[in-house]
């Protein structure tokens, strides 16, 4: 028979796949990428590994502290599993840690008189954007009328639809 | 009603002032908290002598510059002359040496010279992180009671010298 349908099908599972396993790579790193750190309670590691995806790295700034390479996460890293033995709570680490780098090493950013724009920004465009289109809608209905033609327009469309329809002329 | 044809325009042009204003920012420049506050305390050995200590207050009494430094760090490179010159202009340097090793960072001051008045050596960067550091070089600008007025975070150049150290530290030395 025809191979064409299988070879096509295959080329669309492979395809498929090829989108799919980044997808599945990409599905979180779950260990630092150095130094293991050691904790005496389950708890005490899950506070860390929430603090280290909340934290920003200042260095590379679009990573967390978990996806970080730089010595500088490494050591923040250490600093906040040293805390955390320490017995201290996840919200000191957090103050620490903005006391000493500000605002920008939390990845959800406090909500403040600076931030307002950054919350409020995208609803306020949204807000906009469907009240113009609420607008332009409103105004174009009032435009269009009811759709009955005067008789002026009625006799104009006869001549054109007669002229249409009169053959190739 | 002629001119609502030109709103797309003015929009057009709206946007593109935002976005040529957000291409002028650096995103590395990141606003300090530590500017205004008391600067953090530290106790570490001296880099040049081993056995003698370093701590944030034999800083004080007189304006001074504190500058975190590295060996492997190449903006700290371009940046040494301009410490020299503030030093020459009898503002205080003090240094710290950040995540170095101690025979790298005297062979940088053995070649490039010394400004410093002394010089923190913190091996383990755990001063940098109570200073908030994250990119060498950084320099703090603390007052003779030990607060931070300045921070400027990469090299400093001969017009961040004019005009900002400078007249601040003729400022602060004037304040009682």
């Amino acid at each position: 028979m025809r191979p064409y349908p299988v070879i096509l099908s295959l080329l669309c599972l492979g395809a498929l796949a090829l989108l799919i396993a980044p997808a599945s790579l990409l599905a979180g790193p779950t260990a630092p990428p150095s130094e293991p750190m050691t904790f005496e309670t389950e708890e005490q590691e899950v506070r860390y590994q929430k603090l280290i995806r909340e934290l920003r790295c200042t260095v590379c700034q679009n990573q967390n502290l978990i996806e970080s390479n730089a010595p500088l996460a490494n050591d923040l890293r250490r600093q906040i599993s040293l805390m955390i033995v320490d017995g201290t709570e996840t919200q000191e680490i957090v103050d620490y840690m903005v006391a000493r780098y500000g605002d920008f090493v939390l990845f959800r950013p406090p909500m403040n008189a600076t931030t307002y724009l950054l919350w409020f920004g995208p609803i306020a465009m949204l807000v906009i954007g469907l009240s113009a289109l609420g607008m332009v809608l409103y105004r174009r209905r009032s435009q269009v009328g009811t759709g009955d033609l005067s008789e002026e327009e009625q006799e104009r469309l006869r001549r054109l639809l007669g002229e249409g329809g009169g053959g190739k002329a | 009603m002629k001119l609502r044809f030109l709103i797309p325009l003015f929009a057009f042009f709206a946007l593109v002032g935002v976005l040529w204003i957000g291409l002028s920012l650096d995103p590395r420049v990141l606003p300090s908290p530590l500017v205004g506050k008391e600067a953090p305390d530290f106790d570490l050995p001296q880099l040049r002598d081993p056995d003698t200590r370093l701590g944030r207050d034999d800083m004080l009494g007189k304006p001074a510059l504190f500058n975190v430094w590295a060996s492997w760090c190449v903006t700290c490179r371009h940046e040494h002359p301009m410490l020299a010159e503030l030093s020459k202009n009898g503002v205080p340097v003090y240094g710290l040496n950040y995540k170095d090793t101690r025979s790298d960072a005297l062979r940088f001051l053995a070649r490039y010279g010394d400004p410093y008045q002394a010089i923190a050596f913190d091996e383990a960067g755990m001063v940098g992180i109570d200073y908030g550091v994250y990119a060498t070089p950084e320099t703090f600008l603390i007052d003779r009671h030990g607060m931070i007025r300045f921070k400027h975070i990469g090299m400093i150049t001969p017009e961040i010298i004019e005009n900002r150290i400078l007249p601040l530290y003729r400022q602060l030395e004037a304040e009682s």
